[in-house]
C-alpha cells in the first residue's frame, strides 16, 4: 500500500494539534503538555491513517469499529485535540479542557458522556487490562475489528500491565495492537534513572509477545508505516506491541530534552514562543 | 408473623452462587465469568464446564481481572469476576474505582469467605472491611444475602441491574430457610418475624442469628422484629424507618467491622430521619483469626446470645 500521498496530508495537522496542547495548557495554567507532545504524529496517524471508525457514530460499545484506550491518561491535550479535530466533539469545547462543568476532564472520564472515552483512565497501569478486555468481548462477538492502546513507558513500571501482557498471551489475544510512547521520561526524571525497564524487546518477546518497533515516533510517515506493520502482525496468536521512541515535548524546542514540561504549563511569553514554531493550519478553536 | 423459619438443610451460600451463575449462563448468553485461580471456592466449575468460551481463567492476578471485567462490558458483556472477598475489595480498590465505578462499568463483582466464618485460614483472609470499602464507592450496588437459596436469587437478579454490583457471600454451611422459589428485589428488605419491643437489622450470615435471637428474646417476654437487609447500599430506608417508627430501638447485626458496614448504614438512614438508640452487633475494630467459624463467632461476640443482649441494653436505653 502507497501510503505517503495520504499521509502527507496530514502534515498541516501536526502544528496544529501542537496549538492546541499549548494553549488548552496554558489557558487554564495546568495540564500535561510534554507528553502530548511527543504523541502528536502517533495520534494523528492512529486516528487519521489507521482506524477503521466512524467518529460521527461513537458507541460505547464500539461494535463493528476500531477502538482505542488511553492508558496513560494524563496526555488528554493531544487526545482531546485528535478527538475533536477528528469530528467525536466540536473544536470549540476544546476552551472547556479542565474548567468546571467540562466534558474534557484533567484525565479522561467517561462519566460526563465525552464521546471517544470508553473507560476512566489516568491511575496508571490499568488501561491495558480494560482494552484486553474489549478485545476478548470483540472476539466474542465475532467483530473482527482491532483495539488500540497507548501505555507511556514510565507506566510500565505497574506491576498490572505485567499481569495484563501474561494473560494477553496465555489467552492468545490477537486482535489488540498495544503501543508504547517510548520517550524514557517520567515525573521524576529519565525512566533509566527512577526505575530502569531495561531490555524493554527483550521482556515483550519473554512474554510471548510479537514486538515491533518505530525509531523515530516523530515522524508522521515513519510513525503511519510503523503501525500498519505491526497491524499487519495482528491475528497471529499472539499480541502485538509497538514501542515508539518519541521526544518529549517534540516540536517547541524548550519543552525538549527533559523531563520537566511533564505537567507544568507555559507562561504567556512561552506560548508565544511555541506557537511561533507551530503555524496555524487548519483553524485554531 | 411467627418465627417459623427451619433449616431445610445446611448449604454454603458460595454453592448459591455457583447455582446461580450457571443458571444464568442458561439463560443469558451475555453473562461472562472471570476467576482467579479459585474456581473450586467460588463454586464456578459448573459454569465453566457448561461455557467455556464465556469463562476466562485469569489466574492469580486479581487488578488484571477487575480491568478485563471493565473491558468486556464494553463489548456488551455482563462479567461477573470471583475470588475470595478481600482479593475483590481491598486488593484491587482502585481498579475498581477507576476502571468500574468511575466509569459506571455493568460489572459483578462476587466474593466469597467474606467475614470470620471463613475460618481456619485466618485474619489475612478474613475481611471484616469489604462492605465500608464497596459501599462508599458512588453508584456501588452492595449486597450480602443470607442463605443458599437467596444468594442464588441475588445472583441471577444482579445480571438484570445494569451497573456495577458487590455481591457477598461465604463460605462455611449455613442453615437455608429462606423460599427456594424467591425473587430477589435489589433494595428491599424483607420483614422476617414483625415485632413491636425492639427492630433487629441483620446481614448475611448474621439473619439467621437474628432469628435465633428472636426466639430467645420471646422466651423472656420481648416481641422483636427481624429485618433482612440483603441491600446494604441502596438501603431500604422506607423499611427501616417504619420498623422504628414502631418499636423505637434498633440493633444492626453483620459479620463485619463495626465501621462501615450495615450498623453504621442503618444508623445514618436513623440519625437524619428519625433519632432512636441503636445498638452494634459487630466485630469491634479488630482483625480476626483462625478458628473453626462457630468458635470465632463466640469469641467476636456475634452470637445470638450477643444480639438478644444487645435487644435488651437498646430497649433499657429506650427508657430514659
Amino acid at each position: 500500500m502507497s501510503i505517503t500521498k495520504d499521509i502527507k496530508e496530514l502534515e498541516a495537522w501536526l502544528p496544529q494539534v501542537r496549538r492546541d496542547i499549548v494553549r488548552m495548557v496554558h489557558a487554564v495554567q495546568s495540564g500535561h503538555p510534554g507528553g502530548s507532545l511527543g504523541c502528536t504524529e502517533f495520534f494523528v496517524a492512529l486516528f487519521q491513517y489507521i482506524m477503521d471508525h466512524d467518529p460521527k457514530k461513537f458507541t460505547m460499545d464500539g461494535r463493528d469499529q476500531d477502538i482505542f484506550f488511553l492508558s496513560n491518561g494524563h496526555i488528554t491535550p493531544v487526545y482531546y485535540s485528535v478527538l475533536a479535530r477528528s469530528g467525536f466533539f466540536p473544536i470549540e469545547e476544546l476552551r472547556t479542557f479542565r474548567r468546571i462543568n467540562s466534558r474534557l476532564q484533567g484525565h479522561p472520564a467517561t462519566h460526563e458522556g465525552l464521546p471517544g472515552i470508553r473507560v476512566a483512565t489516568g491511575s496508571l497501569g490499568q488501561g491495558l487490562s480494560v482494552a484486553l478486555g474489549a478485545a476478548l468481548a470483540k472476539k466474542l462477538n465475532g467483530d473482527l475489528h482491532t483495539v488500540f492502546t497507548l501505555q507511556g513507558d514510565g507506566e510500565l513500571q505497574e506491576g498490572q500491565i505485567w499481569e495484563a501482557a501474561m494473560f494477553a498471551a496465555h489467552h492468545k489475544v490477537d486482535n489488540i495492537l498495544v503501543t508504547i510512547d517510548r520517550n524514557n521520561r517520567q515525573i521524576d526524571g529519565d525512566v533509566s534513572d527512577v526505575m530502569d525497564l531495561g531490555d524493554l524487546k527483550a521482556k515483550f518477546e519473554a512474554f510471548g509477545w510479537l514486538v515491533a518497533e518505530c525509531e523515530n515516533g516523530n515522524n508522521l510517515i515513519e510513525i503511519a508505516d510503523a503501525l500498519l506493520l505491526a497491524k499487519s502482525l495482528t491475528r497471529n496468536e499472539k499480541p502485538v506491541v509497538l514501542i515508539m521512541h518519541t521526544e518529549m515535548g517534540h516540536g517547541v524546542d524548550f519543552m525538549m530534552g527533559s523531563h520537566e514540561w511533564h505537567g507544568i504549563a507555559p507562561n504567556d511569553e512561552q506560548l508565544q514562543r511555541a506557537l511561533e514554531q507551530n503555524p496555524e493550519t487548519l483553524g485554531d478553536y | 408473623m411467627k418465627n417459623t423459619y427451619t433449616d431445610s438443610g445446611a448449604k454454603d451460600t458460595r454453592s448459591g452462587f455457583g447455582a446461580g451463575l450457571l443458571e444464568l449462563g442458561r439463560r443469558n448468553d451475555r453473562v461472562v465469568a472471570l476467576c482467579a485461580d479459585l474456581t473450586g471456592s467460588l463454586k464456578m466449575d459448573g459454569f465453566k464446564k457448561a461455557f467455556p468460551e464465556r469463562f476466562f481463567q485469569v489466574g492469580i492476578a486479581e487488578a488484571n481481572m477487575m480491568g478485563i471485567a471493565a473491558g468486556l462490558t464494553i463489548g456488551g458483556f455482563i462479567p461477573f469476576t470471583g475470588t475470595f472477598a478481600n482479593f475483590s475489595t481491598g486488593r484491587v480498590y482502585d481498579q475498581i474505582r477507576q476502571s468500574i465505578a468511575y466509569s459506571h462499568k455493568n460489572v459483578k463483582i462476587c466474593a466469597s469467605h467474606a467475614g470470620l466464618t471463613l475460618g481456619e485460614d485466618g485474619a489475612t483472609h478474613q475481611i471484616l472491611e469489604d462492605i465500608g470499602l464497596m459501599r462508599m464507592l458512588p453508584g456501588m450496588v452492595v449486597i450480602n444475602p443470607c442463605d443458599y437459596n437467596q444468594t442464588k436469587a441475588a445472583t441471577l437478579a444482579i445480571a438484570e441491574h445494569y451497573g456495577p454490583v458487590y455481591l457477598r457471600f461465604g463460605r462455611p454451611k449455613w442453615p437455608n430457610f429462606t423460599p427456594e422459589d424467591q425473587t430477589f428485589e435489589i433494595g428491599k428488605a424483607i420483614t422476617l418475624v414483625e415485632g413491636k419491643d425492639v427492630s433487629i437489622f441483620a446481614t448475611g450470615h448474621m439473619v439467621w442469628m437474628a432469628l435465633q435471637a428472636q426466639k430467645l428474646l420471646a422466651d423472656r417476654g420481648i416481641e422483636a422484629e427481624i429485618i433482612n437487609i440483603h441491600t446494604i447500599k441502596p438501603i431500604d430506608r422506607e423499611a427501616i424507618l417504619n420498623s422504628v417508627a414502631k418499636t423505637g430501638c434498633a440493633v444492626t447485626a453483620e459479620e463485619h467491622n463495626r465501621y462501615g458496614g450495615l450498623g453504621d448504614a442503618v444508623a445514618q438512614v436513623i440519625l437524619t430521619a428519625h433519632p432512636v438508640p441503636q445498638e452494634y452487633v459487630a466485630v469491634n475494630d479488630s482483625f480476626g483469626e483462625s478458628g473453626k467459624p462457630e468458635e470465632l463467632l463466640a469469641k467476636y461476640g456475634l452470637t445470638p446470645e450477643n444480639i438478644a443482649a444487645a435487644a435488651v441494653r437498646v430497649m433499657e436505653r429506650k427508657k430514659h
